[in-house]
């Protein structure tokens, strides 16, 4: 089998046997990028060979190409949320978790397209112009962690990070047929992550099958003294939970996402998977979680009011695009800001931060702001109970699989409802995975999702193995 | 409907200069969006406390140490108008 093809945990094993060495997987990488990127459009810049010399040649023991989403920074790589603004933007740092898999030889190959500053469901909003998913180069790969996904399903990456606001992992990863991890809010820095909703925002693996997530996971948690918002939480050898064993776990299913909107073919998928780990001994029953249909509308007002106050950085002054108007319409320097940004941001950007700046307006904050933080106190709750009784809440990633690019670009809140399922867990804090679990008829990856409550990606895990040992769906391969 | 004044009153706050067609359009779908966010108001949260954040912390301190940090010069090479240590900027006193 092609190197490319191949998971990073089955590539250590050969690293190790010196059956293999780290430049022949680079190689395999890299050749596979210039045969089938053209196409997919994963990534929106390489990073030469020479650039990861001190990875290659240093002692770290995961010499494999991973790919970077455009938010993380590499110091000194241009990194730019695939928005026009930060265009030339070369970080003069690497955030935490770069320095991290550096340490242990991690070879960063390139950084990945993604919706403008994460917004969005499809990597439609990207400067750069749309990646395509691998399975359907006429669908989207899903968002915003669109490259990413791409990348991996694509074999152009042995494995990558994203990051996931309101599902920007997971979603993509359903979309492509891989495994997203969201972790817990905290578990993971964010330093040096370009922030788009900071009580949201999470760092997360994209990968091939279960093991791999659980190794990259060692990789990047745990505290960091440089974001005073991770947890200082003991970090476990995530591989420990892999055995297979479910005997006796309680799997909750909630009503309230097997809806109106949800397609047949992803509902019966999800219902097989269900089956599936009765017959591996964990016990299912329905569970309740009665705000989840306020879900997306208090996203839409965390994230945004939190957005349009990360954003406000972006002024043309000390880093990325400047632009001056020729004429004076208010005062020079406001113009500079007002020109800078209006050339710079993209059209969902500047919708998400006029609908953030709104909310937090005089005389509109507590019908907007103070009533959505209230309501996410109400579906945190909604968690907190359900996980007294269960170990692991169970349920469709995404009501439907990859949409057409196109379809929904010019409806906003269509958009925004294809994250029903995975919003709440980022207002809960709660760590969520997508593993694959089925094809539409279209041949269009299915995505299953499991919720758990906070650290416990320990049992995340530990169900993802079990299931994926029973299935075949992760060695399905893309027809490129 | 927003107003074509609100749009404009909230972009102007937003730092941000509008084009014609934007306006129009912005109307519309923050219209719609902020249509959809009114389902909130079905929620009685009268006696709810509001979670900003997660995670149970608060106050976290770290030693106040003298350490390296970035080299001045690297930061202000990062802006396209710089002189001397200083960001260069529009004249904003008279």
């Amino acid at each position: 089998m092609n190197l490319f093809a191949q998971s990073a945990h089955e590539l250590l094993d050969q690293i190790r046997s010196r059956a293999i060495s780290p430049e022949d997987i680079d190689d395999s990488v890299r050749g596979r990028i210039a045969a089938v990127d053209g196409r997919i459009k994963a990534y929106v810049r390489l990073r030469d060979r020479e650039k990861n010399s001190a990875s290659l040649q240093g002692n770290g023991s995961f010499k494999v190409p991973i790919a970077i989403k455009d938010n993380i920074c590499v110091k000194g790589e241009e990194t730019t949320c695939s928005s026009k603004i930060l265009q030339g933007f070369k970080p003069p740092y690497s955030a935490t978790v770069i320095s991290k898999l550096q340490e242990k030889g991690a070879i960063v190959i390139g950084q990945t397209n993604m919706d403008e500053f994460a917004f969005g469901s499809s990597t439609e909003n990207s400067a750069f112009g749309p990646s395509r998913n691998p399975w359907n180069t006429d669908c989207v790969p899903g968002g915003s962690s669109g490259g990413s996904a791409a990348a991996v399903a694509a074999h152009e990456a042995i494995w990558a990070l994203g990051s996931d606001t309101g599902g920007s992992i997971r979603q993509p990863a359903s979309f492509c047929g891989i495994v997203g991890l969201k972790p817990t809010y905290g578990r993971v820095s964010r330093y040096g992550l370009i922030a788009f909703a900071s009580s949201l925002d999470q760092i997360g693996p994209l990968t091939k099958d279960v093991t791999d997530c659980a190794l990259l996971l060692n990789l990047i948690a745990g505290h960091d003294e440089m974001d005073s918002t991770s947890a200082n939480v003991a970090v476990p050898d995530y591989t420990q939970f892999l055995t297979n064993d479910v005997k006796g776990l309680k799997i909750g299913i909630p009503k309230e996402y097997f809806i109106e909107g949800l397609d047949a073919p992803v509902r019966q998928a999800v219902n097989e998977a269900v089956e599936e780990f009765k017959k591996a001994g964990a016990t299912v029953k329905e569970v309740s979680l009665p705000h989840t249909e306020y879900a997306v509308a208090t996203y839409y007002i965390v994230a945004t009011a939190e957005a349009s106050s990360n954003l406000a950085r972006f002024d043309g002054i000390q880093y990325g695009l400047r632009e001056q108007p020729k004429t004076v319409r208010k005062t020079p320097i406001i113009d500079l800001y007002e020109e800078t940004r209006d050339r710079g941001f993209g059209w969902e950007a500047k919708r998400r931060i006029m609908l953030g700046t709104y909310s937090l307006s005089s005389g509109y904050y507590d019908a907007y702001y103070l009533r959505g933080q209230k309501v996410r106190t109400l579906i945190k709750q909604d968690f907190d109970e359900a996980f007294q009784e269960f170990d692991t809440v169970l349920t469709p990633t995404s009501p439907t699989t990859a949409f057409r690019i196109g379809e929904k670009a010019a409806d906003p809140l269509s958009m925004y409802l294809s994250d029903i399922y995975t919003i709440s867990a980022n207002l809960a804090g709660i760590p969520a995975i997508s593993i694959p679990c089925g094809f539409s008829r279209e041949r269009l990856p299915i995505g299953l999702q499991l919720l758990a409550k906070p650290f416990a990606e320990d049992m995340l895990l530990r169900l993802a193995f079990a299931y994926e040992q029973r299935t075949p769906w992760h060695k399905e391969s893309v027809p490129l | 409907m927003l107003s074509r004044e609100q749009v404009q009153y909230i972009a102007a706050l937003s730092r941000i200069n509008l084009q014609e067609e934007e306006i129009v359009l912005l109307q519309k779908t923050l219209t719609d969006i902020l249509t959809y966010i009114e389902k909130l108001k079905k929620l009685d949260v009268a006696n709810v406390k509001p979670t900003s954040h997660v995670l149970p912390l608060e106050n976290v301190f770290r030693d106040d140490a003298v350490k390296p940090s970035l080299a001045q010069s690297e930061v202000m090479n990062l802006s396209v108008s710089h002189s001397r240590g200083a960001f260069k900027v529009p004249q904003v006193i008279e």
